[in-house]
């Protein structure tokens, strides 16, 4: 069959031009990161067990910064207080221990700024020993809940840096519901929440050297490969990054992710809801085009 | 005034106004098409399917989409991805159609070339094709401006930088074109304007013009074979179908087409749902910047082997090569001396010309998407040397060309 054969060398060079200005062009482009399942194997293995009761009570030092609203624990500052005072608004604690490595987590508190690697992170070390750290690491695995959803960790994880202004997020949180004055249009407690907003960022900013980016369609800007890699270590995709890494383990890294592309990419459940439909038409179309194409050219041969 | 009667039914009554009968006749019954031909005469109605895709698509997103610089990143990615019913879906068929309809273009104008389809009498088919080539690629760039994304405003930069014709500084042009000093809201409106009006006029007009051009040469076939269609058409119409060289446009002929279509539409819907991201650039979903440059900055594949020829050498010979990329098609039915209607298999030197250019084409592509150091910038080079030198080439080897 000529015409087949015609097909064939059609197909050929349109695969050979794909492979070529896509997969070739983005491996010669970007360079290749290994993810590394977040083994943080840089860090040693811990050979102590800890202890959760007696990790409660060195716990208590936690909240002179930190909150822990699991156990009704109120941070002292609020949001834009502590920027102002630490750069950075500190983390609710109560998912600590859901959501990050616990190996991670021990050597985080003997020395972040070494295992987070950067270089001004503005938590001091906050663990005496190593038991010390397996202790208080022990209480928040002990007070983990049974569920964590995706906003929740991206909250913990990213979201005091991080907008994502599709879901409304911003680094203090859900953009508040306000009400404009009927009469003037003027919505004062969205300007107030407006200031609040944009002094916290500027703080977070000289902390950080720039704002960091809002992540609302990072998802496909990047490609889901890059930011598993990234998250696990920044440095090993963005040299001299401000990013801290954070150490998530399995699951906080699966939660982040699936926020990520519930903001950055709704339509995937519908696409593939919906593809095979679209397609299945166009194969029944065919099938009839092909046996109307049959039927005119009768005789014509 | 002509004079009417009352009509028989609603066909009398419109074939009174309308010469609908004849209509029909003329555009379909009685429009022939060689009956010697392959799949490859089903792109121009493949094209034809995927503008109409890309008309009503684009009409879809044209009621959402908000051509301001504040605004235009969010009303496509979330507003049309994830607030308006199907509006991801209307999106995804625009962007892919983008794409894919160059890939068919492509595939009409090698067609066209290997078949030697521009020659004597079909020059007119060859200039309006061109000329729809050129008004696709404004629509196509002007399209990719309008998510003001990180790549539309980088490449919209660098295009519109292009006019400063290198030594000459040409700065005042530059700034003309874009209203501001760099890419801003005067620049959005006006690609915007072009996108959804001026251009998709000229396409819509360009296309009658070239459906125009085909009537009097009539359409190539698979041999080049010079026949007479009035000759061939009495025969068909007498009844003997297996005999006569040729087929009417419809219903015949547009089974075919319809089937092919069916085919590409697999092929072009597997696309939207599950590989769209070669259309639709990760790097166009960072907001535009003017602050940060994109570590690389490249146009849509189908513009690679032009961009490609405009890189390795230095600003001044490189804009000279690149206009000359932009319009050397054009010239092709006279650069082409050889009396031959024939496939490039049975015309010598043509043949392995035409191979060269293709591959030579697709080498440029490669090039001009990989960063711009060490062996690619020498394999960009020749390639670019290459394709200057199979066109000054052409005249020589064709005019050698034995008459078969």
């Amino acid at each position: 069959m000529k015409e087949l054969k015609i097909f064939g060398i059609v197909v050929v060079f349109t695969l050979v031009l794909y492979w070529g200005v896509e997969p070739f062009a983005h491996s010669e482009m970007h360079k290749h990161v290994e993810y590394q399942n977040l083994k943080y194997n840089d860090l040693k293995p811990v050979a102590v067990k800890g202890d959760a009761a007696k990790g409660e009570a060195l716990a208590a030092a936690c909240v002179g910064c930190h909150s822990i609203e699991a156990k009704n624990m109120p941070a002292p500052m609020d949001a834009l207080m502590s920027a102002q005072t630490y750069g950075v608004n500190p983390p609710d604690l109560s998912l600590a221990g859901a959501l990050l490595d616990e190996k991670f987590f021990i050597h985080f508190l003997l020395n972040p700024a070494e295992v987070t690697k950067s270089k001004h992170f503005a938590m001091p070390p906050s663990a005496g020993s190593e038991q010390d750290a397996a202790d208080i690491v022990a209480y928040f695995k002990s007070i983990e809940p049974k569920e964590v959803s995706p906003k929740a960790s991206f909250a913990f994880a990213c979201g005091r840096c991080h907008a994502d202004r599709y879901d409304k997020w911003t680094q203090l949180g859900d953009v508040p519901k306000t009400k404009s004055n009927i009469k003037t249009g003027v919505d004062l407690d969205a300007i107030a929440f407006t200031s609040k907003l944009g002094q916290y960022q500027n703080k977070l900013a000289d902390y950080m050297g720039k704002l960091p980016p809002d992540l609302s369609i990072i998802i496909r800007a990047r490609s889901e490969h890059f930011l598993k890699t990234f998250i696990e270590d920044p440095q090993s995709q963005l040299p001299g990054t401000a990013m801290p890494r954070i150490g998530l383990n399995n699951e906080g890294m699966e939660k982040v992710m699936a926020y990520l592309e519930k903001t950055g990419d709704p339509s995937k459940p519908k696409r593939e809801a919906l593809g095979p439909w679209v397609l299945l038409f166009f194969f029944i179309f065919t099938i009839l085009a092909y046996l109307w194409k049959k039927s005119m050219w009768k005789g014509h041969h | 005034m002509a004079h009417f009667e009352k009509a028989k039914d609603l066909h009398d009554w419109m074939n009174q106004r309308l010469a609908v009968d004849t209509l029909k006749r003329v555009l379909q019954t009685e429009y022939w098409i060689p009956k010697n031909i392959n799949f490859l005469w089903a792109m121009g109605m493949v094209l034809a399917a995927t503008f109409g895709i890309l008309l009503i698509s684009g009409i879809f997103l044209l009621m959402y989409y908000q051509p301001n610089t504040q605004l235009a990143f969010d009303s496509v990615n979330y507003t049309i991805m994830s607030e308006v019913g199907y509006g991801w879906l209307w999106r995804h068929i625009h962007g892919v159609g983008a794409s894919v309809v160059f890939l068919i273009i492509y595939i009409h104008m090698f067609t066209g070339i290997y078949y030697g389809s521009y020659k004597k009498g079909r020059e007119l088919i060859w200039l309006s094709g061109m000329l729809l080539f050129v008004a696709f690629s404004a629509e196509a760039f002007s399209g990719y401006m309008l998510p003001w994304g990180q790549m539309s405003y980088w490449a919209g930069m660098v295009i519109t930088n292009l006019f400063s014709g290198g030594s000459l500084h040409a700065d005042a042009l530059v700034e003309w074109i874009r209203g501001d000093y760099v890419p801003g809201q005067a620049f959005l409106g006006r690609f915007f304007m072009l996108h959804v009006l001026l251009i998709p006029l000229a396409i819509i007009g360009l296309i009658v013009l070239h459906f125009g051009t085909l009537r009097i040469p009539h359409v190539n076939n698979q041999d080049g074979e010079e026949f007479d269609f009035d000759e061939a058409a009495e025969l068909y119409k007498a009844g003997k179908v297996k005999e006569s060289k040729v087929i009417p446009f419809s219903p015949v002929f547009l089974s075919k087409d319809v089937f092919v279509m069916g085919i590409y539409f697999i092929f072009f819907f597997y696309l939207v749902f599950y590989h769209f991201e070669f259309a639709m650039d990760p790097v166009n979903f960072d907001p535009a910047d003017g602050l940060k440059t994109p570590t690389h900055i490249y146009p849509e594949w189908y513009f690679l082997w032009s961009y490609e020829i405009l890189r390795p050498f230095s600003t001044n010979v490189g804009l000279i090569a690149f206009a000359i990329a932009q319009v050397i098609f054009f010239t092709l039915p006279f650069l082409d001396r050889s009396p031959n209607v024939a496939p490039a298999s049975r015309r010598g030197l043509f043949k392995y010309w035409f191979w060269a250019l293709l591959i030579d084409m697709i080498i440029l592509t490669f090039m001009g998407k990989l960063p711009p150091q060490g062996i690619w910038s020498t394999v960009g080079l020749v390639a670019a040397l290459t394709f200057m030198g199979l066109w000054i080439a052409l005249p020589f080897i064709t005019a050698k060309e034995k008459k078969l």
